[in-house]
């Protein structure tokens, strides 16, 4: 029962943890290089405790992120419920990739995402966006490994001290 | 084999029902965005979300400002320095600056003074600058800044905010000449304000003096009484205030008195004048009203200057009443000098009592 509530506060932590820096301000310079935090927090938990995040969860966790960043209300849900989807989907295959290919993978993923919202855009006869609205996605595979490590590592302790 | 367990986790059917669940929350979140974008109707909801998160975003925002913070704190001496230089200079520039403001503001009372005149008379004037001053004893002359392209023409009369300046002499084409009241060679048809006393006072030549010689010497006139334009000749129109009796003393013949008067204009000050619109037709002598005659001097004077009193004695003026100049009379345009109730003992300097 501990062990689910640790669990259970310790994926709200990283939600929250990537809340906010999703919304930490930056230098104009780096701004594009922000990465999706919230779409690879989704990921991550989706590949790991599939049991605990539905479509429905990612579509909150977006209606949230479209609360938070002020963008369409539906955008980012629509988003994060097509992520969870997809990253559900080929889980197996997605959870015994080494490590770089599953960078790419997730490289791949927030491509994907990154489409999705460009048609979005169409819809809403919004301009074209710059180069730079291209740059996340690399960001994005650049960080993975970093949260699925510290990610991995924070539940193996919370396991070792369950036991 | 963890397909095979992920195939058979009941939470997350495979094939259709999960296909069927994404196509509801993309149908659900594309009904969303429509309705945000279309209708504005989730602003509402919006605000009082954005209320709620607001923490958040201050939490969010904590790393910069640290960050900020700390890279003023570490912020070099060299950078200090160089803002502190640069301060100093802008505040120099600033002192610069707000020493100039004040001799605007000075210079916009004058202008407004000049404007209250111009309001009161209902006259046409027309603004203009000085830009040259000739004051010696032969020559009393400005320049102005406005000449026959703004319509100047000579002979118009010269004003500042206090009382007549003179006469435009020469005209070019844009500037012109005024001959200052204080001219040897210049004469302004006066009438004593008091009195009703009709005279002309000279120039002297000196800037601050104005004689009026060939007064009877049985004629009602003291220190202290103002002189006004009478608007004989035309060249100036009735009312206008040209000076102040200083002294009075006879003529070696002792045929006439000989007054001295400051003029009301400040000939050595003005920065800018007013030129009165030439006049349409010449204008008469001020029609007095019968009643007006020299108030007699209160009983008082009456032993200094027994001759004087004698001549014009007749209805000695009460304290109490107004000198009828100040009420019906067609020289009271309205300007100060002219409403002022006449008080029997008046000095050199006008009382304040006199003023209100």
């Amino acid at each position: 029962m501990s062990r689910h509530r640790a669990h259970f506060a310790l994926s709200l932590l990283s939600l929250l943890a990537a809340c906010l820096l999703q919304l930490m301000p930056l230098p104009d310079l780096l701004l594009p290089f922000r990465p999706y935090w919230l779409g690879l927090i989704l990921i991550y938990w989706a590949l790991e405790e599939p049991e605990r995040v539905g479509l429905g969860r990612a579509f909150l966790l977006g209606l949230l992120g479209d609360l938070l960043q002020g963008d369409l209300l539906g955008d980012q849900a629509l988003r994060l419920a097509a992520l969870a989807f997809i990253v559900l989907r080929f889980r197996p295959r997605l959870r015994f990739f080494p490590m770089w290919q599953q960078s790419l993978a997730v490289f791949a993923l927030l491509l994907n995402d990154r489409v999705l919202s460009l048609m979005e855009r169409a819809f809403t006869a919004a301009p074209m966006p710059p180069v730079s609205f291209w740059y996340a996605p690399v960001a994005g595979m650049l960080a993975w490994p970093w949260v699925f490590l510290l990610l991995d590592d924070l539940r193996a302790r919370l396991r070792v001290q369950d036991t | 084999m963890p397909l095979a367990r992920t195939d058979t986790n009941p939470l997350f059917g495979v094939g259709a029902t999960s296909t069927l669940r994404l196509v509801v929350y993309l149908a659900l979140g594309v009904t969303l965005m429509v309705a945000d974008y279309r209708g504005h109707y989730l602003a509402r909801a919006r605000q009082y979300a954005a209320v709620a998160i607001e923490p958040l975003y201050r939490i969010a925002a904590m790393p910069a400002d640290a960050a900020r913070n700390v890279r003023l704190a570490v912020a070099d001496r060299q950078a200090l320095t160089q803002e502190n230089q640069r301060l100093r200079e802008a505040l120099l520039l600033t002192q610069a600056r707000l020493n100039r403001l004040s001799a605007v503001a000075e210079q916009n009372t004058r202008l407004k003074e000049l404007l209250e005149v111009q309001q009161s008379l209902g006259l046409g004037v027309q603004l203009a600058k000085l830009i040259d001053i000739v004051l010696d004893p032969y020559r009393q002359r400005i320049t102005l800044d406005a000449g026959a392209r703004q319509g100047v023409v000579v002979g118009q009369a010269v004003l500042d905010a206090y009382g007549v300046m003179g006469q435009i002499s020469e005209v070019l084409p844009t500037t012109s000449t005024a001959v200052l009241i204080t001219d040897a060679s210049h004469a302004v048809p006066v009438v004593i304000e008091r009195t009703g006393l009709r005279t002309i006072a000279y120039g002297s030549g000196s800037s601050d003096r104005l004689d009026v010689p060939n007064i009877p010497v049985s004629a009602d006139i003291k220190a202290g009484d103002k002189l006004l334009t009478s608007g004989l000749g035309g060249s100036f129109p009735p009312g206008f205030p040209v000076g102040e009796i200083v002294s009075v003393a006879a003529e070696p013949s002792g045929m006439f008195a000989v007054a001295v008067a400051r003029p009301a204009a400040a000939l050595e000050r003005s920065g800018e004048v007013l030129l009165l619109r030439p006049l349409v037709d010449p204008v008469g002598p001020p029609a007095l009203t019968p009643e007006v005659g020299p108030p007699a001097p209160p009983p008082g004077e009456l032993m200094n200057l027994p001759p004087a009193s004698e001549s014009t004695g007749g209805a000695a003026a009460r304290p109490a009443r107004g000198h009828p100049l100040s009420t019906g009379h067609p020289l009271s345009t309205g300007h100060p000098p002219i409403t002022a109730v006449h008080v029997p003992m008046q000095s050199a300097s006008p009382s304040p009592r006199a003023r209100s």
